[in-house]
């Protein structure tokens, strides 16, 4: 069976092996226009409470 | 009518004087000294050094927008500070050397009420042999601190991608240039730009990336790195670091001492207190930071140096420099107003503070080599000082040396950072992150020292679009374009 693209890294090296990797639905995700729109609301208004905290 | 001088015109110097001049009104003179003429977005710098923007996109001049503010700007270089005047005044004076303004090299005393010293970093390339000399950046391998580095590493990195194209496989080396270097999330934003950028290109396949680090463990960022609340987990930073270098096949060195630097090879010591080697055909290697060396005199001409700044050149401020271990390291030693205390009318800002111990575990190797990354003051906790710092001034010239001074401890404030991981309006990625606060508190939060609630990071496209969108509205804050004021820091 053909390896998976978003699995090939771990075969690479010992860190690599043990590290957390997205698989191909999170990275899809990451550039999902819609979801990422969704995703800048909710990040900004996280930002912005932060900084509301820090003046 | 008090005069208040702001040296350096950066993040923390232009915000301090930018609000001064508006606090103050034409009834007092708010002065600005600083070497270029030009202000620049430093953060949108790895754009420049990948390509993605030119020189002219992330700088504008100075001299039309402190006219506009009725600031007086003096285009050159600090070189000392008389807190008590001289034999000849009693008024607190600095000494400037012009770098511009068709006075390059003429020196001129401007005595000062108030004197807020905002001078950043010195990039001290120096520190590592072959690096560079002093602060000027040595000929193996470039770096992208200022916006001129920048563009040298652009067209270095072109090369590199020219040979690839050729068919000759590169080497590219990326990390600090030394074991106490700050500034890890701008090597870390430029590794992921180049690897954006050669992926895009259909080169991948023709390079080697490689991570170099001071830090003990990846994603340290010399915050001791942070804990963030996810998918109903808290986790460690370095989980999130280590995943993205695996994801992208970036090969990772933590806890190196880079000390010598030779055409297309580094040496460097590990915290275990083995020597390696890395060869490479392009390096971007952040230097070590120190302050800019400004010296200091008491009335009777005499060296006061070490009275008003940290052997590191750093100015000294109120926190609490007495040496301590670690487990004793606490939230409250880190500065509030960053007056100086020995001269009240000192202050400093940014980077230009002497910051009371690291953030991170300190680190040693076997050999006494101290490999431990020192405290990032990145821009919003910056920008936030200069502010909080110009208010006090604008009290105390307004209402008298009783007037309150305003407060910006790193211990109780947060900082939002952006760290790009690749430009693109439509195949981007940056991880956007919150920490509060930046300096753990471990009496308040005990466990991670942080707020978790408030301590967040994801990466994606909403990241780079919040980091493109925040390269204009900075720069149109800092032009003082209309509502510049509710822009927040
Ligand atoms: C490549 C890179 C990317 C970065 N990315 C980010 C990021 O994404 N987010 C973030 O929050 N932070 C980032 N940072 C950090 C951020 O740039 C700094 O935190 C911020 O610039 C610090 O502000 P400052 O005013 O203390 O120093 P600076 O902005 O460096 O300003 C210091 C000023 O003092 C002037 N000066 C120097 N010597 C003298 C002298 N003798 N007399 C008078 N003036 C002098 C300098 O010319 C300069 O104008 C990045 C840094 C780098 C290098």
């Amino acid at each position: 069976m053909a390896v998976k693209e978003e699995e090939f890294n771990f075969a690479k090296n010992d860190k690599f092996n043990t590290a957390m990797i997205p698989g191909k639905f999170a990275r899809a995700m990451r550039t999902c226009k819609i979801w990422q729109f969704i995703r800048f609301v909710i990040i900004n208004i996280k930002m912005i409470i932060v900084v509301g905290k820090s003046h | 009518m008090a005069r208040l001088v702001v040296l350096g015109g950066g993040v923390a110097g232009h915000t301090a004087a930018t609000f001064a001049a508006d606090w103050l009104g034409k009834e007092h003179e708010v002065v600005v000294v600083t070497p270029n003429s030009k202000w620049n977005w430093i953060p949108s710098n790895i754009w420049v050094g990948v390509g993605g923007m030119t020189k002219e996109d992330v700088t504008f001049d100075l001299a039309p927008v402190y006219e506009k503010a009725g600031i007086t700007y003096k285009q050159a270089k600090a070189v000392s500070i008389n807190p008590e005047g001289n034999g000849s005044t009693d008024k607190s004076f600095v000494t400037i050397e012009f770098t511009g303004q068709g006075k390059a090299g003429q020196s001129e005393e401007i005595t000062f009420d108030y004197l807020i010293n905002a001078t950043g970093p010195k990039l001290n390339f120096g520190a590592t042999p072959g690096l560079g000399e002093g602060s000027n950046l040595g000929e193996f391998t470039v770096s992208v601190c200022t916006a001129d580095h920048a563009d040298h590493a652009a067209h270095e990195l072109k090369k590199v991608m020219d040979k690839m194209r050729k068919g000759e496989r590169q080497k590219i080396l990326v990390g600090t240039g030394h074991g106490m270097c700050t500034c890890q999330g701008a090597a870390f934003e430029y590794i992921f730009n180049i690897e954006h950028e050669i992926r895009k290109a259909g080169l991948r396949d023709m390079a080697d990336i490689q991570w170099i680090s001071n830090e003990s463990f990846m994603g340290d960022f010399g915050m001791g790195g942070l804990h963030m609340k996810v998918g109903g987990y808290v986790v460690s930073s370095r989980i999130f670091t280590e995943s993205l270098f695996a994801e992208r096949g970036v090969n990772y060195i933590t806890g190196a001492h880079v000390n010598k630097v030779e055409k297309g090879k580094v040496t460097y010591e590990l915290l275990d207190g083995s020597i390696g080697e890395e060869t490479f055909d392009f390096s971007m290697l952040i230097p070590p930071f120190a302050g800019v060396g400004l010296k200091a005199y008491n009335k009777a001409g005499e060296d006061i140096t070490d009275t008003v700044f940290a052997p590191n050149g750093f100015m000294k401020v109120d926190a609490n420099y007495t040496p301590k271990p670690y487990e004793e390291w606490k939230a409250s030693d880190w500065p509030r107003t960053y007056q100086n205390p020995t001269y009240k009318n000192l202050f400093a800002a940014g980077i230009a503070f002497a910051p009371p111990h690291i953030i991170s575990k300190p680190m040693k190797s076997p050999n006494g080599t101290m490999i431990n990354p020192t405290p990032p003051r990145t821009g919003m906790p910056s920008g936030i000082m200069g502010k909080a710092v110009a208010h006090s001034v604008c009290d105390l010239i307004k209402h008298g040396p009783s007037a309150h001074l305003h407060e910006a401890s790193m211990a109780e404030m947060g900082a939002a950072c952006v760290a790009s991981a690749g430009k693109g309006w439509l195949d981007g990625q940056a991880a956007a992150m919150t920490v509060y606060p930046v300096v753990p508190d471990f009496d308040k939060y005990p466990g991670t020292g942080r707020d978790t609630d408030y301590t967040f990071g994801e990466i994606g496209l909403a990241g780079h679009w919040i980091k493109h969108i925040l390269h204009y509205l900075f720069i149109y804050k800092a032009k003082l374009k209309p509502f510049w004021k509710v822009i927040p820091e």
